[in-house]
């Protein structure tokens, strides 16, 4: 990880140089990514952080651009007080304009008054927690990603219209997994199907056969989590070692690569919902993959790297149109209507949210997610748990 | 609640119970020799379960893929390094401070332990990661109604059971469990009767800290991952099931384990509150047992101030 960074610092600066003596004439602006870098869901980050970097070493490539951007990164460890902490240090630095921010809810959601109080206009890339953008009335908070509310929807009339009637809900007590709760409860209640128990348990812990056994013994159609990859990998092999059979559904919170690595052929048949196309399928998604591929990162960009390269971009768009002032680049997003880009076009509604309508079902299958309809669970070639 | 269930559930606690008190057996062993506290424990436990999953890649690189092989090759290693690391930790850190009052030593394995852990997170490849802990043992699983009992479970349990019972047979009927023994007892008779003091409190270090190396082990191999941050909590409620039990007696450290874990699971299970505060509630009760039995469950006989 530290090697990795150095050689990124170094490659950047290598770049850095090279534009530097191609055009000294040309200001420096700095801009901050924050996402989890370390952690449970530091792939998520990493991912993050290679597509943000990648949209400003495009940039920078550009001879048309007018300034050079330097990306600053900081890791939020997915943990609210670390996020409040590096949210701070890159928000009260008056050289850094703006900042594609979080993966996390619970840390987004911590280190919104912090944007506020500062000034600092950020885009949020990855959290999905409603209330990040519709919970205040700051005009420094916009979100280029969709919330949780849709993926819920969408999850409740499909899992209902699969056949599973009752559930058995496990979230983590942060306001990501409470969050999901209560959509998913809401919408599951109008499709017809019945939460047969709830248990909210801890982002970090490690033991969960007290919990399973009492849903294997209320004997569920489906275990819906609501929570991120780590104790999803432990909820899923632990609910394996009681022998339930009930199908597992995710959120968004488990679309990612570690999920499937962390559990191997046992992760075969989760089904998982995401707000946004996934990448192929995305209108500039062809340009972003072979663009990402071309810059050689180690790490995928992992299933919200389409979103933290849209969220880096625009904030560059921005600062290229009206400079690289914190004010006018606040003013400046509240006014994006139909902007293009990788994950389709941008408008931010008055809180700064991004209308997102398509919700994608995923599969896992054979070691990947796979998209719902191009699934051989889809075609009936296999089935899913009953 | 059938019985299946309820079998389920004291299969599960049985379980927890087992690491608890292998934790907590390293903790009164070091409190009965020492009369110290050692607050790295816990993080030598990382230690252990990072060592035993190293040693596990470097047999997949060397071609031995027979699991059994694996897992003797996993828990010797795991064990004796940290045997070695807890003899070490005692050597140079505990038994210069010994005249010290007993709180510098608490304040210095504390942050030993912090080293450890931070050590483990920076310095082991991706350590920042959890790590898949390979599944070594048969996962063969016989159901009874709604008890499903694994083979793997059942032998991690037999394996601690194993290693609670050589521990006690160790302290209670061989000559160097008398040594040690003698030197809970009194330091200064046992020294003039001739015993090695250094040499005893080593081999106790030594013994508690492989203990948690199998425990540590015995985590990866049950939960099939292992991380950083794994021995912390470990080591606070195995440093509480010790103290419940009575710290200085084996039978308190397992009678606190067990203690715990059956807390954790009633605390999840049969109280109408989310799961999420089943750590709560027992701590909760634990703090009361402490009001209620300031030196533990079970005390030491010759009862010696805390």
């Amino acid at each position: 990880m530290k090697k990795l960074l150095g050689a990124l610092l170094a490659s950047a600066l290598a770049l850095g140089l090279a534009a530097g003596g191609a055009q000294a004439a040309k200001k420096t602006v700095k801009v901050v990514f924050i996402g989890p870098l370390t952690g449970g869901v530091s792939a998520n980050g990493i991912g993050g952080r290679n597509s943000a970097d990648l949209a400003v070493r495009l940039r920078n490539a550009d001879p048309k651009a007018k300034y050079h951007y330097e990306m600053v990164v900081l890791d939020d460890e997915c943990k609210p007080n670390v996020g409040v902490q590096v949210a701070t240090k890159a928000a009260s630095d008056p050289s850094i304009i703006a900042g594609a921010t979080h993966y996390c809810s619970a840390v987004a959601i911590g280190t919104v008054d912090t944007y506020h109080k500062f000034g600092l206009p950020v885009i949020v890339w990855g959290a999905v927690l409603p209330d990040i953008t519709y919970g205040n009335d700051y005009k420094e908070i916009h979100r280029v990603n969709g919330t949780m509310i849709n993926q819920n929807d969408v999850n409740a009339k499909f899992s209902t219209g699969q056949g599973y009637k009752t559930f058995a809900v496990i979230h983590d007590t942060t306001d990501y997994g409470k969050g999901h709760l209560k959509y998913f409860s809401e919408y599951v209640a109008k499709y017809g199907g019945k939460i047969i128990g709830t248990f909210g348990v801890t982002a970090d812990q490690q033991d969960f056969n007290a919990e399973l056994t009492q849903i294997k013994s209320l004997n569920p159609d489906a275990i819906y989590f609501g929570g991120l990859t780590p104790i999803g990998v432990r909820i899923r092999s632990q609910m394996d070692k009681l022998g339930i059979k009930a199908q597992f559904i995710g959120t968004s919170g488990i679309v990612s690569d570690a999920f499937i690595q962390g559990l191997g052929p046992l992760a075969e048949g989760t089904l998982a919902f995401r707000e946004g196309a996934p990448v192929d399928k995305l209108p500039g998604g062809k340009f972003f993959t072979a663009k990402y591929a071309e810059a050689g990162y180690p790490e995928g960009p992992e299933a919200y790297g389409a979103f933290a390269f849209a969220a880096m971009n625009l904030i560059l768009d921005t600062i290229e149109r009206v400079g690289p002032n914190r004010n006018k680049v606040t003013a400046a997003l509240e006014h994006v209507k139909n902007v293009d880009s990788i994950v389709g076009p941008i408008s931010f509604d008055d809180h700064g949210q991004n209308t997102v309508a398509a919700i994608t079902k995923y599969v896992a299958q054979d070691g990947k997610w796979v998209v719902w309809e191009d699934s051989e669970y889809a075609s009936g070639k296999r089935k899913l748990a009953k | 609640m059938d019985a299946g269930l309820l079998a389920q559930f004291v299969a599960n606690g049985l379980m927890l119970g087992m690491m608890y008190a292998l934790v907590a057996v390293g903790f009164t062993l070091f409190f009965g020799v020492l009369d110290v506290i050692k607050f790295s424990h816990g993080d030598v436990l990382t230690v252990g379960a990072f060592t035993g999953y190293s040693t596990y890649l470097g047999l997949k690189l060397l071609g031995a893929a027979d699991p059994w092989l694996q897992v003797a090759a996993v828990l010797v290693v795991a064990c004796s390094a940290m045997a070695l690391l807890g003899a070490l930790i005692a050597r140079y850190l505990v038994m210069p401070l010994k005249s010290a009052p007993a709180l510098n030593i608490l304040l210095a394995t504390l942050m030993l332990g912090t080293v450890l852990r931070e050590s483990v997170r920076l310095f082991y490849p991706d350590g920042a990661n959890p790590k898949r802990f390979p599944r070594l043992l048969p996962t063969d699983a016989v159901a009874l109604g709604d008890f499903n009992l694994r083979l793997d479970s059942v032998l991690l349990f037999l394996g601690g059971l194993a290693v609670i019972v050589a521990i006690h047979v160790l302290v209670n009927r061989s000559k160097l469990g008398l040594a040690i023994r003698a030197v809970a007892q009194d330091e200064e008779t046992a020294r003039t009767m001739g015993i090695n003091f250094t040499l005893v409190v080593l081999f106790t270090f030594a013994l508690g800290s492989a203990a948690a190396a199998f425990a540590g082990v015995m985590n990866g191999l049950y939960y099939n991952e292992i991380n950083f941050g794994m021995g912390l909590w470990l080591g606070v409620i195995g440093f509480s099931a010790a103290i419940v039990g009575g710290l200085g007696n084996i039978y308190g450290a397992i009678l606190g384990g067990f203690l715990f874990a059956a807390l954790q699971t009633v605390g999840a299970v049969a109280l109408p509150f989310a799961s999420a505060y089943k750590d709560v509630f027992a701590f909760a009760v634990v703090i009361a047992i402490m009001a209620w039995r300031p030196t533990g469950l079970i005390a030491e006989k010759t009862s010696e101030r805390v």
